[in-house]
């Protein structure tokens, strides 16, 4: 910081340049207290890699469900029950997983860079971010609860995206625009309602690897060299 | 309270008092806490600062209650906000002089 008034007869140029220090310093503190910067890329590509690793075991559970249906033995109510449970759980191994991962990266980079994890702006950006996916989870369980799972990739991509939109406010900005990725996706696969799953795959493990990996590449490659 | 040559603002000379001022332009309100958690200053010191700011009319002082603990939070006031730009224009200025 400025140290003005111990050095009160410095030359002016020193002057100026402890000015242009002043204003650094305001723009650094201004930054660090409104936005949560330990968010490492490595979370997102975690969270990548285990979506995709559970849309795969997902595509599987599918892949048996039908195969039993296509030989003729009749579906009943218990089946679809067990097949919605089976996913259910599944979706929340993987989200759980995803979670710890994202959550060791991210406090891994606050210690590296000597910033406190759990502070103001974590605070905001954890609040923003939940109360979109709090509502979309609940939201996607009611539609589950009433045998409509059409939608369920869709809404999933779009309350993501909305979350990540709204959390942005309070960290990197490229979450920002994977959030828009999010929404776009969610929208467009609206339309093609039984490949839903692939959109879900692109949507939560693509698009996170692939935002993961330009975020790592921007802001931590060099710290890690 | 203004320099008449630079216009710098002497309230603003302390280095934790535009912290404080930094901080709160940009977040609505903030509590004694986390303002001392992002200064990384003891609680004595943040408070002779932020009881300064207050009688200069730049922050004012919500007290609230979390459950039964207290919960003080700052926030900036219009003349605070209107200070804290002059002195940043100022120090605008300053560069622009020297350059």
């Amino acid at each position: 910081m400025s140290e003005q008034n111990q050095h009160g007869h410095s030359t002016t140029s020193s002057r100026g340049a402890e000015t242009l220090q002043e204003i650094s310093d305001i723009k650094r503190i201004m930054e660090r207290s409104s936005r949560f910067i330990s968010l490492s890329g490595l979370s997102g590509i975690a969270a990548g890699v285990c979506a995709l690793v559970g849309a795969y075991v997902a595509n599987n559970i599918l892949k048996d469900y039908y195969v039993e249906l296509n030989r003729g033995a009749a579906s009943t109510y218990e089946d679809f029950t067990v097949l919605k449970i089976k996913l259910v759980i599944l979706a929340i191994v993987i989200l759980l997983a995803a979670l710890i991962l994202a959550f060791v990266f991210t406090w891994r980079r606050a210690r590296q860079n000597h910033l406190p994890f759990w502070d103001l702006t974590a605070r905001k950006l954890l609040w923003n971010v939940l109360l979109p996916l709090i509502a979309g989870g609940l939201f996607v369980l009611a539609m589950l609860q009433y045998d409509e799972w059409h939608f369920v990739a869709p809404a999933c991509l779009v309350f993501y995206g909305l979350a990540l939109v709204n959390g942005s406010k309070y960290t990197l900005s490229d979450v920002r625009y994977l959030g828009y990725s999010e929404i776009i996706l969610g929208l467009i696969s609206t339309q093609f309602i039984h490949a839903g799953l692939y959109f879900w795959a692109i949507g939560f493990g693509v698009l996170h690897i692939i935002y993961g990996t330009i975020m790592w590449w921007k802001y931590e490659r060099v710290n890690s060299q | 309270m203004k320099n008449p040559i630079t216009g710098l603002n002497k309230v603003f000379d302390n280095r934790i008092r535009l912290g404080v001022m930094s901080i709160l332009m940009v977040n609505e309100q903030v509590n004694f806490n986390d303002l001392k958690q992002m200064l990384e200053v003891t609680d004595g010191n943040l408070a002779t600062h932020l009881v300064n700011l207050e009688d200069n009319g730049y922050i004012k002082i919500h007290k609230g209650f979390i459950g039964r603990k207290t919960n003080t939070t700052y926030a900036v006031t219009k003349a605070g906000e209107k200070a804290f730009t002059d002195h940043i224009a100022a120090l605008e200025n300053m560069i622009k002089g020297v350059k």
